[in-house]
C-alpha cells in the first residue's frame, strides 16, 4: 500500500517536472516552427506556383512547370556547374590541412601562435576578406599581379575578367578562408591518437610512410568524413564571396553559384515561385549528402576501438 | 643529460610525446618543418598584412602600377573619413542593436533548453532534440524566400525586427554545446535542489546557470562573430538603407568608392569591421579554438 502511494506522488513529480521542462524548451521549438518548419512548407507550395510576390501565388499554380523550365534552364546548369568546380578547393584544402596539421603536431617552437596565423582568416568577415580579395585579384593594380610583373616582368593575368581565370581565382579564397578550421579539427584528431600505436609499428619496423598509411589516415577518417560532410554542404552555398567579388556573376556568367542564380531570381527579377524551386532543388541536395552522412558513418570511418 | 632525460617521467600522457627524446635528425627536420610551415603561415595572413598597409597609403602611390608594401608617407585620413561617415556609424550601431537583444534573450532561452534537455526528465526528450539538431542542416537559402515574404507581411522589413526576432528564440548549436557541458556536471545538485522544494526555473537560475557560466561566455562569443560577420540575411531583409548593418555598408562603400578608384578607403572601412572579431578571437582563441575541435570530434 505504502508502496503504491510513492510511486503515484513520484508521477506527479514527474508530470510537474515534464511541465516545466516542456516549457523550457518551448522557445526553439516556437521559432523552428515560425522561421524553418513553415517556410519550408511554404517553399514547396510556392514552387509549383508562377508566383511573383505581387500577384496570388494560389491563382498561378502551374505544378510542376517550374521544374521542368529549370531541367532546360542553361543558366541553372551553369551554375551548377560552377558551384560544383568550386568544389576543386575542398580536397586542396584537405591535404593541405592534414599536412600542417601534423607539422604543427611535433615538437616545434611557436605552436600556438602558428595555429592562430592560420585561424584568422576563418574568423575574419566574409564580405571584408572578399573585398580585400578583390583588391588583391584586381588586374591593374591588385597585389598578385604587382608580384607576377616583379618575378617575370610581364603583365599577369585577369584574374576576376577571365572565364576561367575567375573560377581558380575563387577556389584560391575559399581554400585560403576555410583552411584553418580544416588544420584545427585535424589536429585536435592528431592529438586523439594514441601514442602507443606509433611505438607500436616502430618496433616492427615500420617507416614513415607506412606509419601515416596504416595508422594516421584510418584513424583521422572520422575527421576527414566530417571535414568532407560539412564542405560539401557548405560548398553548395556559397554565395556572399561571389557577390562581392563578381557582382554580376563574372565574365559571361562564369563565377556564378547555384545560390547566386537563386538569389538573383527571386530578389532581383521577382520570380519567387522559380526561385523556390531552385530552393528545393538545393535543399534535396543537400537532405541527400546529410543522408549519406548518417548511413555512410559506420562503413567508411574507422574508430580507435 | 641524456639520461636525465630518459630518466624524467612521463607527467601525463598529454606530455608523454614533447618528454620522448628527440634525435638529433628528428631536431633538423622539426627545425625544418617549422620554417616551412612558418612561412606557409606568412603567406596566409600576408593579403591582411596588405590590406592594413593598402589603407594607409596614399591614392597616387596605390595606383602606381608597382609593387609596394610600406606606405610612403603614411596616411591615417582614410579611418577618420570613414569614421566621420555617418552610414559607418548608423551600421556599426545598427549592428549593435541586433547584437544586444539576440545575445541577452536568445542566450537565456538557448541556455534554459539546454538545461532542460540535459538534467530534466520528459517523455519525448530525445526524439526532440534530435528534431532540433536536424534543423542546423537546414540551409538559409532554403528558407530564406519564404522567410522574406513572411517578414514582408509582418511589416517587419522597415526595421531590425527580422534579425532580431528570430534569434531570440534561441540557437540550436549552442543548445547542443551547452548540453554537453551540462552533462559533465554531476545530477546530484538537481536531485538535491529538488527535494529541497526548489522549483525548476531556480535550480536553472540559481545553480546551473552559474555553473555553465565559461560555456555560455564561448558560445555567446561566437555568436557574436557569427552576427557581426552576417551578410546574406540582412543584404535579403533589410529593405531601407537606414538600418543596414556593418558588413552591407561595407559591401556597399566597395561598389561606390572601387569606381573612384578610392581603395584607402575601402580598406580602411574594412580593416574597421573585422577589428572587433579579431580582437575577440586574439582575446579567447583557446576558448574558441577548443570549441571548435570539439565540434569535429563529436
Amino acid at each position: 500500500m505504502s508502496k503504491n502511494k510513492v510511486k503515484v506522488q513520484r508521477s506527479a513529480m514527474a508530470k510537474r517536472e515534464e511541465r516545466w521542462a516542456w516549457l523550457f524548451i518551448a522557445p526553439p521549438f516556437i521559432g523552428f516552427m515560425l522561421f524553418m518548419a513553415y517556410p519550408i512548407v511554404f517553399a514547396i507550395i510556392a514552387s509549383t506556383s508562377k508566383w511573383t510576390g505581387i500577384n496570388s501565388l494560389w491563382g498561378n499554380i502551374v505544378g510542376l512547370q517550374n521544374y521542368i523550365k529549370i531541367f532546360s534552364d542553361i543558366k541553372f546548369w551553369k551554375s551548377m556547374g560552377t558551384t560544383i568546380i568550386y568544389m576543386i578547393g575542398i580536397p586542396i584544402g584537405m591535404i593541405l590541412g592534414i599536412l600542417i596539421a601534423m607539422g604543427l603536431n611535433r615538437k616545434i617552437p611557436g605552436k600556438r601562435f602558428l595555429t592562430t596565423m592560420y585561424y584568422v582568416p576563418v574568423v575574419s568577415s566574409l564580405v571584408a576578406v572578399s573585398i580585400l580579395w578583390a583588391w588583391v585579384f584586381n588586374y591593374d593594380y591588385g597585389l598578385l599581379n604587382g608580384i607576377y610583373k616583379l618575378l617575370t616582368g610581364m603583365h599577369g593575368p585577369n584574374w576576376l575578367g577571365d572565364e576561367q581565370m575567375v573560377k581558380v581565382s575563387l577556389i584560391i579564397f575559399m581554400v585560403w578562408k576555410g583552411l584553418g578550421g580544416t588544420v584545427i579539427l585535424y589536429l585536435a584528431g592528431l592529438q586523439n591518437i594514441p601514442q602507443d600505436y606509433y611505438e607500436a609499428a616502430m618496433i616492427d619496423g615500420a617507416n614513415g610512410w607506412e606509419k601515416f598509411r596504416n595508422i594516421t589516415l584510418p584513424l583521422l577518417s572520422p575527421v576527414t568524413f566530417y571535414v568532407l560532410i560539412t564542405s560539401l554542404i557548405g560548398g553548395f552555398q556559397v554565395f556572399v564571396e561571389v557577390q562581392v567579388m563578381t557582382p554580376s556573376g563574372g565574365p559571361n556568367y562564369s563565377s556564378a553559384t547555384v545560390v547566386f542564380y537563386l538569389y538573383e531570381k527571386a530578389f532581383t527579377n521577382g520570380q519567387l515561385g522559380y526561385g523556390s524551386a531552385v530552393a528545393v532543388i538545393l535543399a534535396i541536395i543537400i537532405f541527400i549528402i546529410t543522408a549519406i552522412n548518417f548511413w555512410g558513418q559506420d562503413k567508411w570511418v574507422k574508430t580507435i576501438d | 643529460m641524456d639520461t636525465a632525460a630518459i630518466l624524467k617521467k612521463p607527467s601525463s600522457k598529454k606530455d608523454y610525446q614533447t618528454d620522448r627524446v628527440t634525435t638529433p635528425k628528428e631536431r633538423i627536420f622539426n627545425i625544418l618543418i617549422f620554417i616551412i610551415l612558418f612561412l606557409f603561415a606568412l603567406t596566409m595572413v600576408f593579403p591582411l598584412v596588405y590590406m592594413v598597409a593598402t589603407s594607409f597609403m596614399t591614392k597616387n602611390q596605390i595606383l602606381s602600377g608597382s609593387l609596394t608594401l610600406f606606405p610612403d608617407p603614411i596616411l591615417i585620413g582614410k579611418y577618420s573619413e570613414v569614421l566621420k561617415k555617418g552610414q559607418f556609424i548608423t551600421g556599426i550601431l545598427n549592428t549593435i542593436k541586433v547584437e544586444v537583444p539576440v545575445l541577452l534573450i536568445g542566450g537565456f532561452t538557448s541556455s534554459l533548453a539546454a538545461f532542460a534537455f540535459a538534467k530534466m526528465e520528459f517523455r519525448g526528450k530525445n526524439i526532440l532534440f534530435l528534431a532540433l539538431l536536424a534543423t542546423i542542416m537546414i540551409p538559409f537559402a532554403v528558407v530564406m524566400i519564404p522567410q522574406y515574404v513572411l517578414f514582408t507581411k509582418l511589416h517587419w522589413t522597415n526595421s531590425l525586427a527580422p534579425l532580431i526576432i528570430p534569434g531570440c528564440f534561441g540557437n540550436v548549436s549552442m543548445i547542443f554545446f551547452l548540453r554537453q557541458n551540462l552533462y559533465s556536471i554531476p545530477s546530484d545538485l538537481m536531485d538535491a535542489a529538488k527535494i529541497d522544494g526548489c522549483n525548476y526555473f531556480r535550480i536553472y537560475y540559481k545553480i546551473f546557470l552559474p555553473l555553465m557560466k565559461g560555456a555560455l561566455g564561448t558560445q555567446l562569443m561566437l555568436w557574436f562573430m557569427g552576427i557581426w560577420n552576417d551578410y546574406l540575411a540582412p543584404t535579403i531583409f533589410l529593405r531601407s538603407e537606414k538600418n543596414w548593418t556593418l558588413q552591407v555598408v561595407i559591401r556597399s562603400f566597395n561598389s561606390y568608392y572601387a569606381i573612384q578608384s578610392d581603395y584607402a578607403l575601402i580598406m580602411a572601412a574594412s580593416v574597421i569591421a573585422m577589428l572587433p572579431t579579431l580582437v575577440l578571437f586574439f582575446l579567447f582563441q583557446r576558448m574558441i579554438i577548443q570549441s571548435i575541435a570539439i565540434s569535429g570530434i563529436k
